[in-house]
C-alpha cells in the first residue's frame, strides 16, 4: 500500500556533511518522523534525530523541512507532493552534533539565567488565590513546549553567532512575560530584566516566532509586543534608536554598554527602575512621572504597525519566502523615512535642569 | 583490554537520581534541599521526560469543587481502583500528602485552572468519586515538568549565587544512559552509563541511587508510551538484587488513536470523558452501560439519562460508565471490537462533538483538538474521535518500603520512585493518580536517600573490575557484525508482548511467550549495532534491549502464574477474580541470568483504615476468613462505642 518517495537528508557531524538521498516506503497518514523511523529501520540504523513522545507534546523532533522549521512529528507527509523530494536539515541555529541532532544547550544556558518565579513571602502554600482570567495570559506561554522552533528561525541568531550572549530569544522573552504577567509573582523587574538582560531590543517584531510556534503561542503580539510597549530602552528599541541617529548625539540619554555577564548587553545608564519611560500609555503615575524627568514625551510614541501580511493572512516567514532580500520594516513597509517631524518625540537639551 | 583505551568520565555525589520525569525530578529537589549533592540523568533533554505526555490532572483531595472530598474518600477510591491489591500504606501516604505536594508546586510557580474563588479548579476523573484533578487545560503534565525544571533552575541560581556555579550542588546530566549499577557488597556505589551525544563513558560514585525511570510500554507495539520506556530502572533494580512486585499488572489506556496507523496508540485524554464524551460502537449504540460489572453496579448510572444528569447535578445522580476505571472501559472496548461492532480502523468511536459547542471544546482539550487535527486530520469539534486501547502504564516495579521508597530484596541504598516502583497502585491504577504518586513518593525516595547517607559510616567504593566489565557490555554490541539489527529484535519482541502477553492472556499463550522470550534473549546476547558511539540509535536500542527483555520476561512469568483477572491482568481462562489471590503478590527476583517468581502475603490494611468501607463493599474483594476478622473488628468497636456511651 505504501509508495516510494524520495528524501534527502543531512548527514554529517561538527566536520561537515552533505545531504543523501534516500527513496523510502511511505504509507497513508504517515508523518516525516515515521519516514526517519523506518530509515533506522532499514538503510540507516544510526541516522540520529531525537524524539520522544511522537505527538507533538514534547518538542524534540525539532527539524528543517524543506527549509522550514517544524516537529518532524506532526508533518504529515500527506502535506508533499507525491513527486515532491522532502528535504530534512538540522536546525539551523544550533551547532550539529550528528546527522539532525545539534547542541541546544544555548537554550539551556539562557533559561538558567532567567530569573526563576519569586514566590510572594506572606503567602503559605494552599493559600494561593488566582482569577482565571489572570493566570490565562501566562498560561498561554506556559504552554510552550521547548522545542526551539522559535529560537531556530529567530534572524537576530540564525545566522549571527555574535549575537547569541546578549540575546535569549523568543522563548526567553515569553518566559520573562510569563512571569510578569503571573499574578503572584513577586518581582516587578520582568520587563527591564528582558530589555536590558536578555536583549529584547533586538527583536524587531518580524514575527517569524509566531509563525513557527506549534503550539500556536502568538509569541510577538502577546509576549514581545506588550514587553516592548511598556520598557523602551534609549538604543536598542527601534523606534527611540532611529531618534537618536536623527536627533544629535547627547540630545538622547546615553546608555552604557555592559559586560559584565553578558558582553553587549545594555544597561541604561541609572540603573534602577524609573529610567524607562512607558511610552504607549502606562497606568503608572509614578512612573510616569520619573519617565518626565528623564525625557520628555511630547506625545504619545506611534506603535510599530505590523508588516502587510500574505494571501494567507499570514506573515511570510521572512527569510525563506520574504520577496524582500531583508527582514521587513519592523515599522512597516508602507513607512517612508525621514518620518514627518509631528511624529517624532523631542527631548529638549536642558529640561532636566528644571529639576 | 579495553579499559586501557576508554576514557571514563568520574564524578562524585550524594545522589545519583536516574530519570527525570516528575517523581526523578521532585527527588532531586527534596535531596538537594537537604544538603547533598546531587545529579540527576535524563535519558532524553531536560523537561522532555514522558511527564509531559499526562494529559487530565493531578489527583489530589483538596475539596476545592466538592467539599466532602478528603484523604479518606481519595484511599478509598484508590484502593477499590487497585481491586484491593494496593500497598495500603503507600495509597494512603498519596491519599493524605497529595494535596500538601500540588499546592507546593504554586510556590514554584505553576500556575493551575482555577474554580470562581480563585483556587485550584478539580475536575471529574474515572474512579474517582469527586472532582479531584488539578488541571491545566489537558496538558497538565507539561505543568509539571517545566515548573519542577523551573525549580531546579531557581535551585541553581541559589547556588550560583553562594558558590558561583549553577552546578555546585546539583547538576542535569542531558542525554545520558545509565546501563548498569555499581555495588559494593551489599550497598550502593554507584552508576555507570554514557553520553548519547558523545558515546563516551560516565562513572558516578555515589552512596544512594534514586530510580525514576519510568515504565516498559516499549515492549509493545501499540503504546503511548516514548523510546525511553524500556524499563532500564525495573532491570537495574533486579540486577542490584532488588525485588519487581505486580509486573503482571499492566494498564491498557482504553482511548488511544487508532488511526492512522503510524501514530496507532498515543494517547487520547481521559478528560473527554471526564468532560462528556461518549463512547459508542458502529451501530450508534452507547455500549458502557452493557458493561458495569457488579462490584461498581451501584456507583454507575443504568441509564442514559441518568448518566447525562450527572455532569451537572453529581449529587444526586450516578455517574456515567465511560467513567469505569480504565481497565473495565479498555475491556469493553476490545469486546466491542471483537464482536464485529468495532470503527474500520479497529476502534470504537468517542464522540465529544456532539456533547459540547465546538468552543467549549477547543477551550477544556486544546491539546486533544490540536492532536486530531495535527495528526489525523480530525475536527474533534465536529467528529466523533476512533479510539482503541494502548499500553500506557505498568503498575508493577521496584518493590519498596511504603514510607522511604528503599527498595527490598539485598540491595541497600537503592531508592524508586513513580512508574517504576510497584504497589501503590495495586492492579489498576485511577487516572490522575500517577501525577500526584510521582510528587509524593518522588520527595519521600530523595528526602530518605538524603537521610541514608547521614546514617553511613563509610562511603561505598566502587570496583575497578565492575566498572570494566561494565564497558565491555556496553561496547559488546558494536565490536560484533555477525549479530541481528536491533531494531528487528525490539519488533520480534513487541509481537510476542502484544500477541501472547496483551490485554486478554491464556495460559497456553502465555507458557508460549516464554518459550520466544528464551529464544530472545539468545539473539538479543548476540544483537550488533552498526555506526560508531556518536548519537547512534542503534546501538542505544541495542543496549536497552537488554533491559526489555527481561522486564517482559518478569511479566509474562508473573501472568502466566496469576490464575485470576484482576485489574489489569486479564486471563480469559481464569474469568473472575479470586479472593484468596488478592492476598498474594508476586515478587520477581533474578537468580543468575533467570528470573525466579516467589509468592508473597500481602500485607494487611490497618484496623482504622479498613473500617472505612462498607461490609458489602468487602464481602466482594475478601475471603471468608478476612470477612470474619473484620466482622469481630467492628463488633469490637460498637462494643467500645456503647462502653464509651456508657461513661458519659
Amino acid at each position: 500500500m505504501g509508495t516510494k518517495r524520495q528524501f534527502r537528508i543531512w548527514r554529517g557531524d561538527a566536520d561537515g556533511g552533505e545531504l543523501q538521498d534516500y527513496a523510502v516506503e511511505v504509507n497513508e497518514g504517515e508523518v516525516v518522523l515515521d519516514v526517519i523511523h523506518r530509515l533506522q529501520a532499514t538503510d540507516a540504523p544510526d541516522l540520529a534525530c531525537r524524539w520522544n513522545c511522537k505527538a507533538g507534546k514534547c518538542g524534540s523532533c525539532s527539524m528543517e523541512i524543506n527549509g522550514m522549521p517544524k516537529l518532524g512529528c506532526m508533518t504529515r507527509m500527506s502535506t508533499f507532493e507525491e513527486n515532491e523530494t522532502v528535504t530534512v536539515t538540522p536546525l539551523r541555529t544550533f551547532p550539529v552534533i550528528r546527522d539532525l541532532v545539534t547542541d541546544v544547550s544555548f537554550n539551556y544556558e539562557k533559561a538558567r539565567e532567567t530569573p526563576a518565579f519569586a514566590p510572594p513571602a506572606d503567602l503559605a502554600p494552599g493559600d494561593y488565590r488566582m482569577q482565571q482570567v489572570d493566570v490565562e495570559r501566562s498560561q498561554e506561554f506556559r504552554k510552550c513546549i521547548e522545542c526551539f522552533l522559535c529560537q531556530t528561525v529567530c534572524h537576530v541568531i540564525r545566522d549571527h553567532d555574535d549575537n547569541k550572549p546578549a540575546f535569549s530569544g523568543p522563548r526567553y522573552f515569553i518566559r520573562a512575560a510569563e512571569l510578569d504577567m503571573h499574578p503572584l509573582d513577586d518581582r516587578t523587574d520582568r520587563k527591564e530584566y528582558a530589555q536590558s538582560e536578555q536583549g529584547l531590543g533586538f527583536c524587531n517584531i518580524t514575527k517569524c516566532c509566531t509563525e513557527v510556534c506549534p503550539e500556536h503561542i502568538k509569541i510577538t503580539d502577546n509576549g514581545i509586543i506588550p514587553m516592548k510597549e511598556r520598557v523602551v530602552d534609549r538604543r536598542y528599541d527601534p523606534l527611540v534608536w532611529l531618534g537618536s541617529k536623527i536627533f544629535r548625539r547627547g540630545q538622547v540619554p546615553q546608555t552604557i554598554v555592559t559586560s559584565e555577564h553578558s558582553p553587549g548587553a545594555v544597561r541604561s545608564s541609572a540603573s534602577g527602575q524609573g529610567v524607562h519611560s512607558h511610552a504607549g500609555g502606562s497606568h503608572d503615575s509614578a512612573a510616569e512621572v520619573q519617565a518626565q524627568q528623564g525625557v520628555n514625551w511630547h506625545r504619545e510614541v506611534p506603535r510599530p504597525t505590523a508588516p502587510a501580511v500574505g494571501a494567507n493572512g499570514k506573515l511570510p516567514l521572512t527569510e525563506l519566502t520574504s520577496d524582500r532580500a531583508a527582514a521587513p520594516s519592523p515599522f512597516g513597509d508602507d513607512v517612508t523615512f525621514p518620518l514627518p517631524p509631528e511624529h517624532l518625540n523631542f527631548a529638549h537639551p536642558k529640561q532636566d535642569e528644571k529639576h | 583490554m579495553t579499559s586501557t583505551t576508554t576514557r571514563i568520565e568520574r564524578h562524585h555525589y550524594d545522589v545519583v537520581v536516574i530519570g527525570a520525569g516528575g517523581a526523578g525530578l521532585r527527588a532531586a529537589i527534596e535531596a538537594r534541599l537537604a544538603g547533598k549533592k546531587t545529579a540527576i540523568i535524563s535519558k532524553s533533554l531536560f523537561g522532555k521526560a514522558h511527564t509531559v505526555m499526562a494529559e487530565g490532572g493531578a489527583a489530589a483531595a483538596m475539596g476545592n469543587v466538592n467539599s466532602r472530598d478528603n484523604w479518606q474518600v481519595h484511599f478509598r477510591d484508590t484502593m477499590r481502583g487497585g481491586k484491593f491489591l494496593n500497598n495500603f500504606r503507600m495509597a494512603e501516604l498519596h491519599a493524605k500528602e497529595a494535596p500538601q505536594r500540588i499546592w507546593e508546586l504554586e510556590t514554584y510557580g505553576a500556575l493551575f485552572d482555577r474554580t470562581k474563588d480563585g483556587k485550584i479548579s478539580q475536575r471529574n476523573f474515572g474512579g474517582h468519586e469527586y472532582p479531584r484533578l488539578a488541571h491545566v487545560g489537558d496538558r497538565t503534565g507539561l505543568e509539571l515538568i517545566r515548573t519542577l525544571q523551573q525549580k531546579i533552575v531557581s535551585l541553581q541560581q541559589e547556588d550560583k549565587q553562594e558558590f558561583g556555579s549553577y552546578d555546585a550542588r546539583i547538576r542535569v546530566f542531558s542525554e545520558t544512559t545509565i546501563t548498569e549499577l555499581l555495588l559494593d557488597g551489599d550497598r550502593v556505589a554507584g552508576a555507570f552509563g554514557y553520553y548519547r551525544e558523545s558515546g563516551e563513558f560516565i562513572l558516578f560514585e555515589a552512596p544512594a541511587v534514586v530510580l525514576a525511570t519510568g515504565g516498559v510500554g516499549r515492549s509493545y507495539k501499540v503504546t503511548s508510551n516514548s523510546w525511553e520506556y524500556t524499563g532500564d530502572g525495573h532491570a537495574l533494580a533486579l540486577r542490584a538484587g532488588a525485588t519487581l512486585i505486580n509486573m503482571e499488572f499492566l494498564q491498557f489506556h482504553p482511548t488511544g488513536m487508532v488511526w492512522p496507523p503510524s501514530v496507532k496508540g498515543i494517547l487520547v485524554t481521559e478528560s473527554v470523558r471526564g468532560d462528556g464524551g461518549i463512547l459508542k460502537n458502529s451501530e450508534g449504540k452507547r455500549f458502557m452501560f452493557d458493561y458495569v460489572p457488579d462490584v461498581f453496579r451501584k456507583q454507575y448510572a443504568e441509564t442514559e439519562e441518568e448518566a447525562d444528569r450527572w455532569y451537572t447535578d453529581p449529587d444526586n445522580n450516578r455517574r456515567p460508565p465511560e467513567l469505569l476505571p480504565r481497565d473495565e472501559v479498555a475491556r469493553a472496548i476490545n469486546s466491542e471490537v471483537k464482536a464485529g461492532r468495532g470503527t474500520p480502523a479497529g476502534g470504537v468511536y468517542l464522540d465529544i462533538a456532539s456533547r459540547l459547542p465546538a468552543e467549549e471544546i477547543r477551550r477544556r482539550l486544546p491539546s486533544m483538538h490540536h492532536q486530531f487535527k495535527g495528526l489525523a486530520d480530525v475536527d474533534i469539534t465536529k467528529e466523533p474521535m476512533e479510539v482503541g486501547p494502548t499500553c500506557h502504564y505498568v503498575m508493577g516495579g521496584v518493590e519498596v518500603d511504603p514510607d522511604t521508597g528503599a527498595a527490598y530484596g539485598s540491595v541497600r541504598g537503592l531508592f524508586a520512585a513513580g512508574e517504576v516502583s510497584g504497589g501503590m497502585h495495586g492492579s489498576n491504577r485511577l487516572g490522575g493518580n500517577s501525577l500526584s504518586d510521582l510528587l509524593v513518593f518522588g520527595k519521600r525516595a530523595g528526602g530518605h536517600a538524603a537521610n541514608y547517607i547521614d546514617q553511613l559510616t563509610a562511603r561505598p567504593r566502587v570496583e575497578v573490575t565492575a566498572v570494566e566489565t561494565a564497558v565491555e557490555t556496553a561496547l559488546a554490541p558494536l565490536q560484533r557484525d555477525t549479530g541481528e539489527n536491533p531494531y528487528t529484535l525490539q519488533q520480534d519482541l513487541q509481537a510476542v508482548m502484544g500477541d501472547l502477553v496483551g490485554i486478554i492472556r491464556r495460559e497456553a499463550e502465555l507458557a508460549d511467550a516464554l518459550v520466544r522470550l528464551a529464544e530472545l534473549r539468545e539473539r538479543v546476547a548476540k544483537v550488533s549495532a552498526a555506526g560508531g558511539r556518536r548519537y547512534n540509535p542503534g546501538w542505544h536500542l541495542a543496549l536497552d534491549l537488554r533491559n526489555m527483555l527481561v522486564v517482559s520476561e518478569c511479566t509474562a512469568k508473573a501472568a502466566l502464574e496469576r490464575r485470576e483477572s484482576r485489574g489489569g491482568h486479564t486471563r480469559e481462562d481464569h474469568p473472575t477474580m479470586d479472593p484468596q489471590w488478592r492476598r498474594v503478590n508476586l515478587v520477581c527476583s533474578l537468580e543468575g541470568d533467570t528470573v525466579r517468581l516467589d509468592r508473597k502475603p500481602l500485607p494487611k490494611m490497618r484496623a482504622e483504615l479498613i473500617a472505612l468501607f462498607d461490609r458489602a463493599e468487602l464481602a466482594k474483594y475478601l475471603t471468608d476468613e478476612e470477612l470474619a476478622e473484620f466482622d469481630a473488628l467492628a463488633a469490637a468497636e460498637a462494643e467500645d462505642t456503647d462502653a464509651a456511651g456508657k461513661e458519659s
